[in-house]
């Protein structure tokens, strides 16, 4: 019931055809979620250069889309495209970690 | 004067403690003085297939349909459709219910080989996710089933640990009444130790099989402020949801009636002081062929004369063989049948467990609403179950029968010579009038005689009284003093 509007938020953003679709869940500004978002930020710009749109969704503003779109850890990153479908929760301080969860960089 | 406020105010609001939440559970609100602590969380434990999650899920329809209560559901195991099908069987439409905004059913799906952690998170997204659906309907119960699947999709227990901990917090400042289901684990209650978290009401399940018969069980291993049953009560589920036996009273508060009813054999009545006292309990024990179904049928026919409802619960003969055996020593009780005043219902000892058999009896008792159960023979419980089980689930079933002012009779068989005595002797304390039938050798003939054990608050006979089965029914003679062989 909840799963359509947390699938066409993104995907509007998707149109400008951005190889890899971000799409981070944060609740509130916390240090957490802004450690986060720098992380992914600097992360994307060194290896996804020009590949990539980064949303941000927080769920203290659209608590409906946690359910629709599974949500349970913060903050979570949710790789749209390429599919399929990828999450990786936390932080994103571990940058070999990210880069192996949103298949970049293959399994060491 | 606050003073004087304070002390009226404490007269309104009773020290009963606690605020419950009727879990419209048969039987459950019994045993817990009223139900589950409102506004905090319960956990419910058990192995696989115990019906945790059939006890939540009841727990909080019957909440939506029947307290005004909607609820969460929050399932981390089974799909929103699997549930859907699982609760139908109840007799339940979560469908409909969800439609008419009474519950929310949430999927959580938790796969760890789906999630990559990198570094630090929290579980916010479960709380605004769970705050979100209690807010959409405003709910006041909550089902969290089960919460230890997050132990599978997350690796850092340490954070899980403190964000249940949270949780448990978080649901208590929601005011909302929670219950979070656990699978049992190795020498705890739950698998990840849930029973630390939660205070205030833990209830265990257990499902096993003795004698290949399949018996559930439940049992309340803490209330925090509630005197509960500690027993492990039997329960069952049926299409009418979840029955916990005992479904009535654990306490001796029954009133008890004084108006006396005749046993349908004049001289008996003679022998009893009377007759029996409406609403006792009455035990008859003897070998085989010693006539206690006779005289059930004779108490049965008095019943029914008088125009009262009379049930014939045998688990020995059929319904049909027993007629025509009353029938040929003179007793009409086919009339009875037709006229809607005796009802049969014949079970096979071996077909159900028992607890289902004593469930179906409740139920039938419950429609026919007879003045008059009759049990022959309980010793064809005996093969059923332990002897302590079988025990208290007859002491359950005669306080049921006495809070309804029903009459019980139940037969009892000793397989040996001067085994009769033994053969009551284990609920023989809790009956109110015990007959002991014997085929007694005098005068090298066998005499057939009853003898009044016990009669409590009638002045009975001590002797032994000779009787004959006739054509005409039983007819007890004067005194007979006998010499018994021993």
């Amino acid at each position: 019931m909840s799963k359509a509007p947390a699938r066409t938020a993104p995907r509007k953003r998707a149109a400008k055809g951005a190889k890899y679709e971000l799409c981070l869940y944060v609740a509130g500004n916390t240090t957490k979620s802004s450690a986060a978002l720098a992380n992914l930020k600097r992360i994307a710009d060194e290896h996804l250069a020009g590949e990539y749109s980064i949303k941000v969704i927080d769920l203290l503003k659209n608590p409906a889309l946690a359910r629709g779109d599974q949500i349970l850890a913060i903050p979570t990153l949710v790789r749209r495209l390429p599919s399929p479908i990828r999450k990786i929760i936390g932080d994103l301080s571990d940058t070999e970690r990210v880069l192996v969860g949103l298949d970049v960089k293959p399994h060491a | 004067m606050t003073a004087h406020k304070k002390r009226a105010r404490a007269h309104e609001t009773p020290p009963a403690g606690i605020r419950k939440a009727q879990s419209g559970i048969a039987g459950l609100d019994e045993i817990t003085g009223g139900g589950l602590p409102a506004g905090r969380p319960t956990l419910i434990c058990g192995g696989p297939g115990c019906g945790k999650t059939m006890l939540a899920m009841e727990f909080l329809v019957r909440g939506a349909t029947e307290f005004g209560e909607p609820g969460v559901f929050m399932s981390f195991e089974e799909t929103a459709d699997d549930l859907e099908q699982n609760v139908a069987s109840m007799g339940f439409d979560l469908k409909a219910l969800q439609r008419r905004r009474k519950v929310v059913v949430d999927e959580v799906r938790v796969a760890r080989s789906e999630i990559h952690e990198t570094g630090e998170y929290d579980l916010e997204g479960l709380f605004i996710r769970l705050g979100h659906a209690i807010d959409t309907i405003g709910a006041k119960r909550v089902v969290l089933d089960t919460l230890e699947a997050l132990f599978g999709g997350f690796s850092n227990a340490a954070v899980l640990r403190a964000e249940l901990r949270r949780l448990f917090d978080w649901l208590k400042q929601k005011k909302v009444t929670a219950v979070i289901t656990g699978e049992r684990g190795d020498g705890q209650l739950t698998r990840q130790g849930l029973e630390e978290y939660v205070s205030d009401c833990v209830i265990l399940l257990d499902h096993r099989v003795a004698n290949q018969l399949t018996i559930r069980r439940l049992r309340i291993v803490k209330y925090r402020g509630t005197v509960h049953g500690t027993d492990e009560y039997p329960f069952l589920i049926s299409q009418k949801g979840i029955s916990v036996l005992p479904i009535t009273s654990l306490t001796l508060t029954h009133r008890a009636p004084t108006k006396i009813v005749s046993s349908g054999i004049p001289e008996l009545d003679t022998a009893l002081g009377g007759g029996f006292y409406e609403a006792s309990t009455i035990l008859v024990s003897g070998m085989a062929g010693t006539g206690k179904s006779t005289f059930a049928g004779h108490l049965a026919a008095a019943t029914c004369e008088r125009g009262e409802k009379a049930l014939y619960v045998g688990l020995e003969q059929s319904p049909d063989e027993f007629l025509r055996n009353m029938q040929g020593i003179g007793l009409p009780l086919r009339r009875y049948v037709s006229e809607g005043l005796l009802q049969f219902h014949a079970l096979r000892p071996s077909a159900h467990g028992l607890e289902l058999h004593l469930t179906t009896i409740h139920q039938f008792v419950e429609e026919f609403k007879p003045r008059l159960v009759v049990i022959d023979a309980i010793t064809s419980f005996f093969g059923m179950g332990l002897n302590a089980e079988i025990t208290s689930m007859l002491v359950r079933l005669i306080d049921f029968l006495k809070t309804k002012r029903i009459t019980l009779y139940m037969t009892s068989l000793s397989d040996e010579v001067r085994a009769a005595e033994r053969a009551g002797a284990n609920i023989s304390s809790i009956v109110d009038t015990w007959l002991l039938l014997s085929n007694e050798v005098a005068n090298g003939a066998r005499v057939r005689a009853v003898s009044v054990v016990k009669s409590r608050g009638m002045a009975h006979s001590s002797a032994m009284h000779r009787f004959a089965i006739t054509r005409k029914g039983v007819t007890v003679q004067s005194v007979q003093p006998l010499q018994r062989i021993s």
